[in-house]
């Protein structure tokens, strides 16, 4: 175990923040002029950095793989962001917010950070607000809020289902103000291949045109990196077909630290696979759960006939019903974590209760929400309230007001009307709270490069609480990279513009060809797809909801085999300068077939259940997870040396002043 | 930007095209009621012809702005028409504009033409001679043979039934035209919105209504000539 | 089922491209349309044939990333939905599908199916923005009360996802639809009222300037929107633009 400074400041938590701003260099503005920054990424962290960099003066070279910086996966995120405004009045704070979020993350992230998050929350929504978020309002015109699994406050500000695309248009439209003004400079359909380092520093990056194929080399003072989460590792996942792990792995190979890759968010409300051939999983927003009731029958005989197709899930009787979330978790019921959703969903069908055809799906029941509001709207309405059919009607115009998109969304692939018949879900990889070690700064343990959003590991943990991704990537790029990166620039106004004929960018620019060439002209037998699939499914049976040693081991040697295949048998059609999709996709499956086995290790090195990481051999006797802070009360850094088997083992021991540990209890 | 800049962007063409349909409605609507008393009345149709051809603020000053805003919302279409094809110069193998749009919509440039060629035909029939007879042979008193000339004159014209039903014809074209126009002209205003549907429900009566009386007056004076 | 797929190839920009057939089966209804994309790629790559390039990122129609003009219509014949939300079951065993790139000057075609729609960008960078600074010192986010109606009615414009096809689906190219969506956006809400004079004629002047055609009115970007931004936001856009032009002095 090394010794790990990761900055934190002195003093108490709450003047942590307010006292490094006050003590660490800045810029003059006269000198940001002199100062280029890459940022890697445009979803909320990128984009939102890339915005407030340009703003503040420096140069921005931005960079997207998509054709335009909106579209960026952020966008998916549906259900919300969280703040601590207490607009409700219902006892928020910025202490509860931190409090929540270090405990919905299994104690398994950084006090300071996390306390940090908390505090800028307030002003992401006054700052989206001014640029013109539309977010949802009550009828005296002020902002709504809605609650999200794990906690017990209203803080969660939306725009229907569709949160991060109205935060994420917020931060394209601050970047289209900057790229008018000619000072941040966009690249889009550029992936970036590799970053160059420089006496030790971050430098600059080899990207790739994915228009015409040209590897380009662009430099600049500082990089950022804000390329989001690895859940594609999985294959299936609910990430976009896009997002892929190669920028941060680059960083990686290169000497960034990788922090507890094997925290990974399982969804619990997903649309089911439904075919061999199916390449994406859809998400149903966690606020679905403020309304459905999560089920499955009692009695195996029902399982069968539904399964059967004999017996339709609304002809089952109440006392038929298992709603086994508010069975286990009373005091949370429904709205439990989304860890524990999982895992109970997990339980349920493992036991062979699972309700469609594969056997791996429950049911979220709105039947009894129509009723309620349909009574509610129906008595409000003066109108006869012992009226069924009329409350019915009453309770789905409810439902559909709040959710019609999440519920149209949801007829639309599965060729069923959730008003009718309840939804069947199952859990699905979703988000990964691992990512790159950064220190207070946001900064990685190469000097000069940063990571940002859900590309970090910072303040999760090893689960994230609903309506958090967006509160991070936003915070990252809005409130705490642009001041301290400041720091760490101040010492380059003398620097002047980086060359890139530095042999440096020849070398990193040679390595990047050769790669793309060996890919090239490897003329294998198998597609990309096929090894992607293939490493998905050994990451889903043994890393996945549920793990133990054994199939940790097994997947070490299987991915390890499965990689060397790869660079034998891999096929990859065309050519390397041109528009050439298969070749991308070629090299982002490379990656994840090096992050799988870190991974795996990473899980395997971890003996407790904590968060999303379940270990099987760490349970208590009702099956709970049992966590171990003992021996595992810190985040695993990866250094990089040659191979991920190789991969050495730092350590960042997690101390809490603050918050006394406790086994995490939503009971 | 300055005022001028309006009438260059996309968006004030179609403004101007807007206004100037609004005029030529306006107009048609007033065609259309001097007619009808060709078959109520042919002494009221000859006294009111007299009156529009030869009071002089009709004349030189109404009749002025009508040839303009005809000429210009042709000239505007075809500009607007040669940039909109010019927006897509690679067409696609399939393109199934039926599911989602109207035939009427979309077709404005047919049944514009179509219409220009009736004007053509109308200007032929009575303009050109009207214009002869009162500005270049100089007889402004409107007589034949001591009696109006008007409602003769527009009787001749009538007996022909190939005439007739190429009035028909083009009526119907004009109200395709309508049909899409007036709503269309008011979206181009910038008014759309849940308080003109009582607007466009209107739209639709005069679309319909008023190329029928044309419709109605050609074959009732042509049944008149059979007589 | 089997069917007839007549797809767009084109090597490149400068490539003349044409339509080729291909024959695909044991289709599944649950199958999305890009799935069944893929899966013919998958068999061209074996074939040793060059896979059909084609736009596609979140498969769960809020990205904007996939196109494609479907049997003449942009996002197939569904309605309400993106190409990626298409399944399978829309059609059925014998069909023939035509399956181009979205068309328009202002979008030229990339690769086969793939099109450069950065157009619209461009359109963004003119003023579809309020300008704010980034530096967390702004008001509290409730001191201006919205009023329901307007947040709503700004948040329905919000969600367009920027993916053109009302653009392929005008017979004119227009793209007056998503330029009036953002327009409308900030020209509902306070805190983009200040700028909205300036903002419509910046935004109006880059799509014409962008080569896009004329809005005649058709409806048919409405009816195409995947996300059924209303027409009524291109009549408030013609509003915003007239008066704005009216009101600005020599």
């Amino acid at each position: 175990m090394t010794n790990i400074d990761a900055k934190i400041p002195s003093g108490a938590l709450k003047d942590k923040w307010t006292n490094h701003k006050n003590n660490i260099n800045l810029v003059n503005p006269a000198n940001k002029r002199l100062i280029d920054v890459i940022v890697v990424g445009t979803g909320l962290a990128g984009g939102s950095a890339a915005a407030t960099l340009a703003e503040l003066g420096y140069n921005v070279k931005a960079f997207a793989f998509q054709d335009s910086p909106r579209r960026a996966h952020s966008i998916a995120a549906q259900g919300g962001i969280n703040a601590a405004k207490n607009y409700q009045g219902d006892g928020d704070s910025i202490y509860r917010l931190f409090y929540d979020t270090v405990k919905g993350g299994d104690y398994r992230s950084r006090e300071a950070n996390v306390y940090r998050l908390a505090e800028v929350s307030a002003n992401i929504i006054d700052q989206c607000v001014a640029q013109g978020v539309p977010f949802a309002r009550d009828y005296g015109g002020l902002l709504d809020n809605r609650s999200f699994g794990g906690v017990l406050v209203s803080r969660t500000f939306y725009a229907k289902g569709q949160t991060g695309q109205q935060l994420l248009l917020g931060a394209y439209s601050a970047m289209n103000r900057q790229i008018g003004r000619g000072k941040i400079k966009m690249y889009n359909r550029h992936e970036m291949m590799d970053v160059v380092l420089v006496d030790g520093k971050a430098r600059g990056i080899i990207a790739r045109d994915l228009v015409t194929g040209k590897v380009e080399r662009h430099s600049a003072h500082a990089v950022v990196v804000g390329s989001g989460g690895y859940g594609n590792v999985f294959f299936l996942s609910t990430n976009a077909m896009g997002s892929n792990v190669s920028a941060a792995w680059k960083i990686h190979k290169k000497g960034a630290y990788f922090a507890n890759p094997c925290f990974t968010q399982i969804h619990p409300t997903c649309i089911p696979v439904a075919g061999e051939l199916q390449a994406k999983l859809t998400l149903m927003s966690e606020s679905l759960r403020n309304d459905g009731r999560i089920w499955v029958p009692k009695n195996m005989e029902d399982v069968k006939a539904i399964r059967a197709g004999q017996l339709k899930p609304t002809q089952l009787s109440e006392d038929k019903r298992d709603y086994y979330l508010e069975r286990r978790y009373p005091a949370f019921g429904n709205l439990v974590p989304r860890d524990v959703a999982s895992r109970a969903a997990k339980e349920r069908c493992d036991a062979g209760y699972g309700v469609n055809q594969t056997g791996q799906a429950v049911y979220l029941d709105f039947a009894s929400a129509i009723e309620r509001y349909g009574k509610e709207t129906a008595h409000v309405q003066g109108l006869n309230e012992n009226d069924q059919a009329l409350v019915t009607k009453l309770g789905k115009e409810v439902i559909a007001n709040k959710y019609g998109n999440l519920f149209q969304m949801y007829e639309k692939i599965v060729d069923e009307n959730p008003y009718e018949s309840p939804m069947m879900i199952y859990p699905a990889v979703h988000y990964t709270m691992g990512g790159i070690w950064v220190d207070y700064n946001l900064m990685t343990t190469v000097p000069g490069l940063y990571a940002i959003g859900e590309a970090n590991f910072s303040d999760h943990g090893a689960n994230r609480l609903g309506a958090s991704a967006l509160m991070q990537g936003l915070a990252d790029g809005y409130f705490v990279l642009p001041y301290t990166i400041g720091d760490y620039l101040s010492n380059d106004i003398r620097t002047g513009t980086i060359p890139t004929d530095h042999p440096a960018f020849a070398d990193a620019e040679k390595e990047v060809i050769e790669r793309l060439d060996h890919l090239i002209n490897n003329k294998g037998t198998k597609s990309v797809d096929n090894f992607h699939r293939r490493l998905g499914h050994i990451m889903w049976e043994k890393c996945g909801m549920a793990r133990n040693r054994q199939g940790l081991t097994e997947a070490i040697s299987e991915i390890q085999a499965l990689r060397d295949e790869f660079w034998k048998d891999v096929k990859v059609p065309g050519g390397r300068n041109e528009f050439n999709e298969e070749l991308a996709k070629a090299g982002r499956v490379a990656d994840y077939l090096e992050l799988g086995e870190l991974f795996a290790k990473d899980a395997l090195l971890r003996e407790e259940s904590c968060g999303g990481h379940f270990r099987e051999e760490s349970q208590s006797d009702e099956g709970e997870a049992k966590r171990d802070d003992e021996n595992f009360k810190y985040v695993a850094m990866w250094e990089y040396t040659g191979k991920p088997a190789d991969a050495i083992l730092h350590k960042e021991d997690l101390v809490y002043e603050n918050i006394e540990l406790k086994t995490r209890s939503y009971k | 930007m300055s005022k001028s800049g309006l009438f260059k962007s996309s968006i004030g063409r179609k403004f101007a095209m807007a206004l100037s349909a609004l005029f030529l409605m306006i107009f048609l609507l007033q065609h259309l009621v001097i007619n009808i008393t060709a078959v109520i009345s042919p002494d009221t149709f000859n006294e009111l012809s007299h009156f529009m051809g030869t009071n002089p603020l009709v004349q030189f000053f109404a009749q002025p702005i009508l040839i303009f805003a005809v000429v210009f919302h042709f000239v505007m279409g075809f500009i607007l028409e040669i940039r909109n094809r010019t927006a897509r110069p690679v067409s696609y193998n399939k393109f199934n504009g039926s599911a989602n749009s109207t035939w009427m919509s979309r077709n404005m440039i047919i049944s514009g033409l179509v219409i220009l060629a009736f004007l053509v035909l109308h200007f032929i029939d009575f303009w050109f001679p009207e214009i002869n007879t009162k500005y270049i042979v100089g007889d402004t008193s409107g007589l034949h043979h001591g009696e109006y000339r008007y409602y003769p004159e527009l009787l001749a014209k009538f007996a022909n039934p190939a005439r007739v039903i190429a009035y028909i014809v083009a009526f119907v074209l004009l109200a395709l035209h309508l049909m899409h126009g007036f709503g269309s002209a008011f979206q181009s205003m910038g008014q759309n919105n849940k308080y003109i549907d009582g607007l466009k429900k209107f739209g639709v009566i005069y679309s319909i209504a008023v190329p029928l009386g044309f419709i109605l007056i050609a074959v009732v004076l042509y049944v008149t000539t059979l007589n | 089922m089997n069917l007839t797929l007549k797809i767009w190839r084109q090597q490149n920009s400068n490539d003349k491209g044409k339509m080729v057939d291909y024959q695909i089966s044991d289709v599944s209804g649950d199958m999305s349309f890009l799935e069944m994309l893929d899966v013919l790629n998958e068999d061209l790559i074996s074939k040793d044939e060059t896979p059909v390039a084609f736009d596609h990122d979140c498969r769960e129609g809020i990205c904007g990333m996939c196109s494609l003009h479907i049997n003449g219509e942009p996002h197939g014949p569904d309605r309400g939905i993106t190409t990626c939300q298409l399944h399978m079951r829309s059609f059925k065993d014998g069909d023939t599908i035509y399956i181009e790139p979205f068309r328009a000057k202002a979008f030229p075609i990339i690769k086969d199916l793939v099109v450069d729609r950065s157009a619209f960008d461009r359109i963004q960078q003119s003023g579809a923005y309020v300008s704010v600074n980034t530096s967390g010192n702004t008001q509290d986010a409730n001191s201006i009360p919205v009023p329901k109606e307007d947040a709503d009615m700004a948040f329905d414009a919000a969600t367009c996802i920027g993916c053109g096809a009302c653009v392929a689906a005008c017979k004119n190219s227009s793209a007056m639809l998503f330029v009036s969506a953002k327009v409308s956006q900030f020209a509902l809400l306070p805190q983009g009222k200040v700028e909205a004079k300036k903002r419509v004629q910046d935004m109006v002047h880059q799509m014409d300037e962008e080569g896009f055609g004329n809005c005649s009115n058709t409806g048919a970007c409405e009816a195409e929107c995947p996300k059924g931004i209303s027409l009524e936001n291109i009549a408030r856009m013609n509003r915003e633009l007239i008066s704005a032009k009216a009101a600005v002095k020599h």
